[in-house]
């Protein structure tokens, strides 16, 4: 497992970019200190789990800790929150700086008590010796930090941890829990706008004309903003905005492009750009061995985001300075792009993050930035306000790409696989911000003077993208991984929470059943005998205890099923195991889940995620797909995109392994991928027909039924 | 036209000028400054915007100004009392009962409509009772244990 080892040694990249210790602290003198991250606060209670480490390695009480919230005046640029990342990159980089921060405090105190180190008492920031005290608070001064964060001084064992490990509430809840103004939508600013943007249909072409003579006279009307195909409203009130988006909307006529494709999987597989083999282990021995083969191929739609609140941001510009605030991921990206689509130069904008509803991956949140800046450039001044209406946000967020794989096996006599093959085809599934020449940002493409619209990419392995968890993280003797790359893009495509590893376990975590079933073998035993990595064989184990999976009861219509997978292949280990109902629709009763994410730093807060990942794959899994028509994506509203409701939702279990001496990993996506796998494999234990084709609807039930007769 | 109109809002008379058509969601949210009540759709189908009216849950994006005259309303802000936070407020946080919260004012409404009528609801009634309202973050068991949590206590 030399992964763990290379972790603990490699200098955080975090650290390398930012590597002041007055970047990530400030002591101030009423007893409380300031943390910087570049992280920031998406619903998943990374601030909180942030703060624990820094009160943890400062030795003090998490009370004391304020997180500043990113602000690329004043953060250390920490790229994109994103990918189950934040505790290994911020949370590293606090610890080490925290865990020199208190070093150097400690120093302080003691040449003013005047006593040698072995003698103090500290407690809570308070250093006492030989009958006097000081403190943290009265030590710190800005010259202190003004330093590079070493990595000399001893970072607290997990054996003492007092803070990390145990259970905290999250910081943000008590605010959005009482209905107080925490999110970006509720900041009102004093002279504030509201901004509209009115959206061409999603297969934009050009304006052909735009009659603005009836909307010009609305009340309250500042200013209708135009520029190319870029069309968007300022008003004194936000119905008023509102108002005049939709008759603008009717009295535009706009030229449109060919439809999307009408079987997008296919047209996958028709328009691969690149082929690319990234696993490859060959064993004539072994596969001389095969008796039997098996092949199948799976798909997944495109999928939407669909936060329940929609993009939002605010921009000024004042004095030629663009001021932002975002609930983007990623804000120093962001500024970056802004820079490009407005000609501005960097240093002239600050983009600041302000909290906005989950977002599960790159929505429309920096999108919502630039067309806040556009119409701030008619505003004289005022704030401006946009927010996104419920179709733009379906129509013009970026989805979740559509995927096909296809997987073929060979058995031996003993039911043991000699040879697997993995292919699939799919768009890239990253085009954020601040990575290409062009400005990734949707206004910037409408323009009278547009910018190209770049290409989704994908993240090279070992984490990968489209391919993430593409290669199997069982030990075959003989395997193939073929990645096929589209790079055209029927709709414009970015990360989804979890990426590609969701469609890639899904596959092979069927098909790992449907070759348990050729083999006659148990799913559970079938995977441990092909699985040496001891904490995968222990989630995998751990979740069969707890959903006492060898005392299933049969019974019409119910079945049960496996997935597994560990994130990454170097992330959090996760173990699923579903029961399903299937009678008219698939219903989840239940979902038992195993995690490891090595050191737990929040438990509940893990527990949170694993529980929200579960219920939300459910969701991607039995329901959900954007449907695309002729003028590009058909899904505008919940009736045409529905999402489990409070009703559907399973009861879920979580068996968490606290592994402390093992460096911690991210929750968020873990589940994603075998909570997936788990249902397709219960509904195909439950029927004794095998849907390969997402998500498991009544109505390709009732297909798979009636071919099958 | 603008029109003058005064509602009860959390036991308060306010006023305000608005078109009659302005959904009471902007009334709320950007005249009286409660901003607890939240867009999410526009229409009636997540229940972000819920509020009560006469007590019944009612989607504030898609009820008109000129509907609610006469009638009393509460918003997630009125359902505390003073500083005092309401039963359900309390159980939602010793749950964690939220990831992004940007649903939760919506759901406690509904909660709270539920609990007014039925002290003791069966996990089942919470369910149908919070159905109309959608959480994307995956919070539900959460949020169901916590609304059983209030009536207990
Ligand atoms: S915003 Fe009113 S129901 Fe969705
Ligand atoms: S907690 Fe995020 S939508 Fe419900």
């Amino acid at each position: 497992m030399n992964t763990v080892a290379e972790t603990r040694l490699k200098r955080p990249a975090s650290l390398e970019k930012n590597p002041r210790l007055s970047q990530w602290l400030h002591v101030h003198r009423d007893g409380t200190v300031s943390i910087y991250s570049g992280k920031v606060e998406i619903g998943q209670g990374i601030l909180t789990a942030l703060a624990q480490i820094a009160a943890e390695e400062l030795g003090i009480a998490v009370e004391r800790i304020r997180m500043v919230p990113a602000d690329t005046a004043l953060s250390p640029d920490e790229g994109v929150t994103s990918g189950s990342l934040s505790i290994q990159d911020s949370g590293v980089a606090l610890r080490r700086a925290c865990a020199q921060a208190r070093t150097l405090l400690l120093e302080r105190a003691t040449a003013r008590l005047g006593v040698s180190g072995g003698d103090l008492r500290v407690e809570d920031g308070s250093v006492h010796a030989a009958g006097r005290s000081t403190s943290f608070w009265e030590c710190a001064d800005d010259a202190l930090f003004d330093r590079d964060v070493e990595e000399t001084a001893a970072l607290r064992s997990p054996r003492d941890y007092r803070v990390v490990g145990k259970p905290a509430p999250r910081r943000d809840l008590p605010d959005k829990i009482a209905g107080r103004p925490r999110f970006i939508q509720d900041m009102a600013l004093p002279g504030m706008l509201y901004g509209r943007v009115v959206r061409p249909p999603h297969n934009f072409a050009g304006l052909i004309s735009l009659d603005d003579s009836k909307v010009k006279s609305m009340p309250g009307l500042a200013a209708i903003v135009r520029d190319g195909g870029f069309v968007g409203v300022l008003a004194e009130r936000e119905d008023v905005a509102i108002s005049a988006q939709r008759a603008l909307r009717l009295a535009a006529s706009w030229r449109e492009a060919d439809p999307p494709p009408r079987d997008v999987h296919t047209w996958l597989k028709e328009h691969a750009a690149e082929h690319r083999v990234i696993s490859e282990k060959e064993n004539a021995d072994a596969r001389s061995r095969a008796t039997r083969a098996l092949e199948a191929s799976y798909t997944k739609p495109f999928l939407s985001h669909a936060s329940i609140g929609p993009s939002c941001a605010i921009a000024q510009i004042d004095d030629g300075k663009l001021a932002v605030w975002t609930h983007s991921q990623g804000i120093f990206n962001l500024r970056r792009d802004l820079a490009l689509a407005l000609g501005m130069r960097e240093d002239a904008i600050v983009v600041r993050h302000a909290e906005g509803a989950g977002c599960y991956g790159h929505n429309g949140a920096d999108d919502a930035a630039l067309d806040a800046a556009l119409l701030a450039r008619a505003a004289r001044g005022r704030p401006v306000q946009v927010q996104w209406m419920r179709d733009d946000e379906f129509a013009w967020a970026p989805c979740g790409p559509a995927m096909a794989l296809s997987l073929r096996a060979a058995l031996d006599a003993h039911g043991g696989i000699v040879d697997w093959e993995h292919e699939l085809w799919s768009n890239g599934h990253s085009s954020r911000p601040g990575r290409a020449d062009d400005p990734a940002l949707l206004a910037a493409w409408h323009l009278a003077r547009p910018h190209k619209r770049p290409s989704a990419i994908n993240m090279p392995l070992p984490a990968g993208a489209a391919d993430r968890n593409a290669v199997p993280i069982y030990d075959f003797p003989s395997q193939r991984v073929v990645n096929h790359y589209v790079r055209e893009m029927p709709v414009r495509t970015s990360a989804l929470r979890s990426l590609g590893a969701y469609a890639n376990v899904f596959a092979i975590e069927s098909f790992m059943d449907e070759l348990a079933q050729t083999a006659g073998i148990d799913p559970i035993a079938f995977r441990l005998r092909h699985l040496k990595d001891p904490r995968g064989r222990a989630v995998i184990e751990a979740a069969a205890w707890r959903a006492e999976w060898d005392r299933w009861k049969p019974a019409e219509g119910r079945g049960h099923g496996i997935g597994f997978a560990r994130y990454k292949n170097l992330g959090a280990y996760c173990a699923a195991v579903a029961e399903v109902e299937v009678g008219h629709d698939v219903r989840v009763e239940r979902l038992i889940l195993a995690v490891d994410v090595g050191l737990v730093i929040n438990p509940d807060g893990v527990i949170n995620q694993i529980e929200g990942g579960a219920i939300q794959s459910t969701s991607w899994t039995l329901k959900e797909q954007v449907k695309l028509g002729a003028r590009g994506i058909a899904s505008l509203g919940w009736e045409d995109y529905p999402i489990l409701k409070f009703s559907e939702a399973p009861v879920v279990e979580v068996e968490l392994i606290d592994r402390p001496e093992l460096p911690a990993v991210g929750a968020g996506e873990a589940a994603q991928g075998p909570t997936a796998a788990a249902i397709a494999n219960a509904v195909a234990h439950a029927l004794g027909l095998r849907m390969r084709d997402l998500p498991l609807t009544h109505e390709r039930i009732a297909a798979a039924i009636s071919q099958s007769t | 036209m603008a029109e003058h109109f005064r509602l009860t809002v959390n036991g308060n008379e306010s006023e305000l000028e608005a078109s009659p058509d302005t959904p009471l969601l902007y009334a709320l949210r950007n005249d009286l400054g409660l901003k607890g009540t939240r867009f999410g759709c526009g229409n009636g189908q997540c229940g972000a915007c819920f509020v009560l009216i006469d007590g019944h849950p009612a989607p504030a994006c898609d009820t008109p100004l000129w509907s609610v005259a006469g009638k009393i309303i509460t918003t997630v802000e009125g359902l505390s009392k003073g500083r005092e936070l309401h039963p359900l407020h309390n159980a939602f946080l010793a749950e964690q009962a939220a990831q992004c919260g940007y649903c939760t004012s919506g759901i406690l409404i509904s909660a709270a409509a539920l609990l007014a009528k039925n002290l003791r609801p069966t996990e089942r009634e919470v369910r149908e009772a919070l159905d109309r309202n959608l959480c994307r973050c995956g919070s539900h068991n959460r949020m169901v244990r916590a609304v059983l949590r209030a009536a207990r206590e």
